[in-house]
């Protein structure tokens, strides 16, 4: 296996982008990538996509944005993995690098949601998780994660409010991400008094319908083209699998996909949780947080919540997460969010996080999920510092 | 949300008598019945028809719904977890919202799950759950 560097990142504002549809925003976040690490070639594209089709009624994205970057002739297809796409496409890019047979690539993640009313999109995203089963019980996404938290709440003797710090502190580190989507604090009130969405879940427990793309330019390490200096090192790239439904599972409380994929993260990289300075987790939901910091090894079972208090996931807390707002704030295009997430902590490796830089950030993780976490992708990436 | 027939009378055992399977190899029982056993990866079973009872795992209650639904919210949804073994997600029905709780004994009905618009829209068929004393 040959190692695997990050060289080039670019990414769109998440917005609800109601002149730009899906080709201009993928192409846009390439060209920004290819610009930032000075080269315009690759030899595959990695397009991390969920509901083109149903949504924009276009699929084929491999060869469509070949196409508009001017690259048609090079390998280039979709990777699908519901709201895991993205980190999917990530772990797809690193196989083609690593595995020898090609020495730069692309992975672009683009999602383009607004073009369709609510009910259109909540009844696309349900797809997320088992159609005839779930879906055609008129069960929503929402649906299925507020049926988790009710009964992480019922089991661990917690209530709406344990769960605020999530969202605040996505919201107060978008404030100062120019990508984001919501760039302005929550209070404590707010949330609390927030409209329910499928309760216990509110609307400031939910991540946004928004568009956006995110593009990484991946190389082999042993020649960066010039980019050294910036060049970030992928350690560890690892997918796991969890029964699609969640009334599948032997225990719903318990995201297995998210533990195999950081425990194989984990000893491809050579590090324990108590190595990592900053993680970018799927917050799609807060009550995803907890959980995947419990099954990530970073809490005991039941005891993610209380990783949060006292600003223990701040910039300058014990373990940082949505350092750049995350799904929640700074926004979740589906199939680009796993991209974005992997975009961020590359800027935080740099030292080019501005105002949000998480001091002596050297090891950071990162991890997109699909479903109800049915597939994560886990990312363990290396700065230079 | 346009839809087939086909998807629907496929499933017929299973919308409208909870028809599932069980492992010949294990015993392990399965709604909605498998082709390969979760368990012990055996492949050979025979229907099995669960009772409907069972008590409450979760709740919750959409306000917001996704198309072919938007007529019926908000309305309550749940995991079951049955009497037998497997859990089912599954509509709440013939009960408010606020008398839900985790625990409490529910029982399959056959109930519409949704119309579409038209007159040559499907019917859709199905179980529900609702309260029971049993």
């Amino acid at each position: 296996m040959r190692d695997v560097s990050i060289i080039g990142i670019g990414q769109t504002p998440v917005r609800e982008h109601w002149e730009k549809d899906l080709r201009q925003l993928a192409t846009a976040a390439v060209l920004a990538a290819l610009q930032d690490a000075h080269v315009d070639q690759v030899d595959a594209i990695y397009v991390g996509n969920m509901l083109s089709g149903e949504l924009t009624r276009q699929e084929h994205l491999g060869a469509l944005i070949a196409d508009q970057l001017g690259l048609s002739g090079v390998a280039a297809m979709k990777v699908e993995a519901a709201c895991g796409a993205g980190g999917s496409a990530v772990h797809a890019g690193y196989l083609a690098i690593a595995s020898g047979q090609y020495r730069r690539v692309a992975v672009v993640g683009v999602e383009k949601m607004t073009d369709l009313w609510n009910g259109s999109v909540t009844a696309g995203l349900a797809m997320a998780a088992d159609g005839e089963y779930e879906a055609a019980n008129g069960i929503s996404f929402v649906g299925l994660n507020a049926l988790m938290m009710r009964r992480y709440m019922y089991e661990y003797d917690l209530v709406e409010e344990d769960f605020a710090p999530f969202a605040l502190n996505a919201h107060k580190n978008a404030v100062h991400n120019p990508n984001a989507m919501f760039r302005k604090s929550v209070t404590l009130e707010q949330f609390t008094k927030a409209k329910k969405v499928a309760d216990p879940i509110s609307l400031f427990d939910a991540s946004p319908v928004c568009d956006g793309a995110a593009a990484l330019i991946l190389s082999r390490s042993e020649n960066l083209n010039g980019n050294a200096a910036r060049a970030v090192a992928i350690q560890a790239s690892a997918l796991a699998t969890d029964t699609l439904a969640l009334h599948d599972r032997q225990d719903p409380l318990w995201l297995r996909a998210v533990e195999l994929s950081s425990i194989k993260a984990y000893a491809q990289a050579g590090v324990t949780p108590q190595d990592i300075n900053l993680f970018e987790l799927h917050d799609a939901f807060s009550i995803v947080a907890p959980m995947s910091l419990e099954a990530a090894g970073f809490a005991p079972r039941g005891a993610g919540t209380y990783l949060a208090r006292d600003g223990g996931i701040s910039l300058y807390g014990k373990l940082p997460i949505s350092t750049m707002g995350g799904l929640k704030a700074r926004g979740h295009p589906i199939g680009a969010s796993g991209v974005y997430q992997v975009v961020e902590a590359t800027q935080q490796l740099r030292g080019e996080a501005g105002k949000n830089q998480v001091p002596n950030a050297r090891i950071a993780m990162t991890q997109s999920l699909g479903g109800v976490a049915a597939t994560a992708a886990t990312h363990i990436l290396k700065g230079k510092n | 949300m346009a839809d087939n027939l086909a998807p629907h009378w496929r499933l017929r055992a299973q919308r409208y008598q909870l028809v599932g399977n069980v492992c010949l190899k294990c015993d392990a029982k399965f709604f909605p019945p498998r082709q390969v056993c979760a368990k012990c990866r055996g492949t050979e079973f025979e229907l099995f028809q669960f009772s409907g009872r069972g008590e409450l795992y979760s709740f919750t209650t959409l306000r917001s719904a996704p198309a072919g639904f938007e007529q019926y919210a908000p309305y309550s949804v749940g995991m079951i977890k049955l009497d037998e073994g497997p859990m089912v997600e599954a509509m709440l029905t013939d009960v408010n919202e606020d008398k839900l709780t985790i625990g409490m004994r529910v029982e399959m009905v056959t109930r519409k799950i949704r119309e579409e618009d038209g007159e040559r829209g499907l019917l859709v068929y199905g179980y529900k759950f609702r309260p029971s004393d049993a």
